[in-house]
């Protein structure tokens, strides 16, 4: 699906739950409303209420780009990058924090983006996987992974390798031992630990900006 | 997840007003505990207020004591100098837990504010006392391998799973805590709660109150001899089966002062006061050590899963005493 069939489709379904809400019966809202939206039904603020399901705009910078969306509040920032922007790098691996596949850099920082809410971002610069490589040059360490084997699947590389360029970035990688403490939020199944870290060593040892 | 409400004050006053107004309201920082739990359908908020723009994040030396902001990330607090220098036991804890995205996001309050990991609680198929009073227990006869040994009561044996709480507990921290009355101070020993009949309080924290800053005591004689030990099932990246935190005061052969705490085995951060006592102008040795891991067990309680704690709990001291006072 296009990006413009996408936001069409979203944007209809946005008017129809706002015309359901001004049109429905109590009865039916009763069923199927959150408390405080029952509570502001009941004082005739439909249109009130209808701000708990109303979006809420956002601009916010990813990969240089800047965008001005608007989300839900339960939106989290990996289902806005995957689902929203397209970037599908980002990966959705356990959704709850604790395998890592989601990592993304926040104003530079690594963070989770399952577990961060996409409007919290608001005014941050998002930097994902896809923004690593400068046309179809690669990023050192994304070259750094292909030479030592640092995957096998490949479900965790993305999260891998935003980890391990912040890892560089942070001071957090003098020898294998820090870079084993300092990546151990990131889970590897396939067990490519040790060509990880070799990756990884190589890049710090290359030194420069990442 | 259930939709909710969104507001970012840029005041803490408009912050504690927005909490008093809606009574479903809640607020968010790091968001890496309460993301996860609404994710799961264990709490839904209507209303999240972001207190992110509130400026809580300094870390600054005040006279006698470290303040350090709620909203300072862990990240930022471990590896700030005056932590590292001054409270390195601090620094260790918070190193300890969780893993470098998750402290990038985590504040200090939303640290002492996190709920226990206990899997009964987090799994609305099962009966859960803390998630819904007077529904029982599923852990007292279940799998109850991380629960408590210290403090638990008939209706609950979850245990606090912060690092970073247990040092703070060792560091002799104080809890500071401001509302639309002003401010407070609490002891950090006291922030926390025993589950006794009210496993749903996890803390004495009120409605309508906010933490504000944590004030710990820049005690010189403490900081050259502290450590934090964290056993757990990997090397990182796991809650702690049993955590020790550390710091002694000696003169020559002699222990001035020892203060001592552990995690993992208690629903809060568990203070080994009487093992303290008996530490104090002893000598450095490892009869006196062993003779404090005896008296810190004292009241231990194994469920069916958790026996083992009996035994890896006093270890810990023991080796804990050993590393930081330097015999081998």
């Amino acid at each position: 699906m296009s990006q413009e069939k996408a936001f069409i489709k979203d944007e209809s379904l946005h008017n129809a739950r706002r015309k359901f809400l001004k049109q429905s019966s109590a009865l039916t809202a009763l069923a199927l409303a959150p408390p405080s939206l029952i509570k502001a039904a009941d004082g005739n603020l439909d249109e009130k209420a209808s701000a708990l399901f109303e979006k809420q705009s956002l601009k916010i910078e990813v990969n240089g780009i800047q965008h001005e969306l608007s989300v839900e509040p339960r939106v989290t920032l990996l289902d806005l990058l995957r689902e929203q922007l397209h970037l599908t790098g980002s990966k959705k691996g356990c959704d709850y924090g604790q395998c890592g596949a989601c990592t993304v850099h926040v104003n530079g920082k690594r963070v989770l983006s399952c577990l961060s809410l996409a409007i919290m971002q608001d005014g941050k610069k998002i930097r994902t996987i896809e923004g690593l490589a400068d046309g179809d040059n690669l990023h050192p360490m994304q070259q750094a992974f292909i030479k030592h084997d640092g995957f096998q699947c490949g479900y965790c590389t993305p999260g891998q390798i935003m980890s391990a360029i912040a890892c560089v970035n942070e001071g957090h990688a003098n020898n294998e031992d820090d870079i084993r403490q300092n990546m151990s939020g990131n889970i590897c199944r396939c067990g490519a630990y040790p060509n990880i870290v070799d990756a990884i060593m190589e890049v710090k040892q290359k030194g420069g900006p990442l | 997840m259930i939709n909710f409400d969104y507001v970012k004050p840029s005041t803490q006053k408009a912050a504690i007003d927005a909490l008093n107004k809606d009574a479903s309201s809640q607020f968010i920082a790091g968001g890496t505990n309460l993301v996860d739990l609404m994710k799961r359908g264990v709490v839904s908020p209507e209303k999240l207020i972001d207190i992110t723009n509130l400026p809580l994040k300094n870390i600054e030396q005040q006279k006698g004591f470290i303040r350090i902001g709620a909203l300072a990330l862990n990240s930022d607090v471990a590896e700030h100098e005056l932590i590292t220098k001054k409270l390195p036991l601090l620094s260790q804890a918070l190193k300890a837990g969780a893993s470098p995205q998750l402290r990038n996001m985590a504040t200090v309050g939303g640290n002492m504010m996190q709920r226990t990991r206990c899997t009964y609680f987090y799994d609305l198929t099962m009966p859960c006392n803390k998630r819904q009073p007077g529904s029982g227990c599923g852990a007292i006869k279940g799998y109850n391998r991380m629960h408590a040994i210290f403090g638990a009561s008939d209706k609950c044996i979850a245990v606090h799973p912060s690092d970073m709480c247990v040092a703070l507990t060792a560091l002799d921290a104080t809890v500071v805590i401001s509302s639309s009355k002003g401010d407070r101070r609490i002891p950090f020993a006291d922030f926390h709660r025993l589950p006794g009949n009210n496993p749903e309080k996890d803390n004495n924290l009120q409605r309508g109150e906010m933490i504000t800053a944590i004030e710990v005591p820049d005690n010189d004689v403490f900081t050259k001899n502290s450590l934090y030990v964290k056993i757990r099932d990997r090397a990182s990246y796991a809650f702690a089966l049993v955590s020790v935190a550390a710091a002694l005061d000696i003169k020559g052969n002699t222990i001035v002062n020892a203060r001592l705490a552990m995690g993992g085995v208690a629903h809060k951060p568990w203070r080994l006061t009487a093992a303290e006592n008996f530490l104090k102008g002893k000598t450095i040795s490892l009869e006196n050590f062993k003779q404090a891991a005896t008296i810190a067990m004292k009241d231990a309680k194994a469920y069916e899963h958790n026996n083992f704690k009996l035994r890896l709990a006093p270890n810990t001291i023991v080796e804990t005493l050993k590393k930081v006072s330097g015999i081998t």
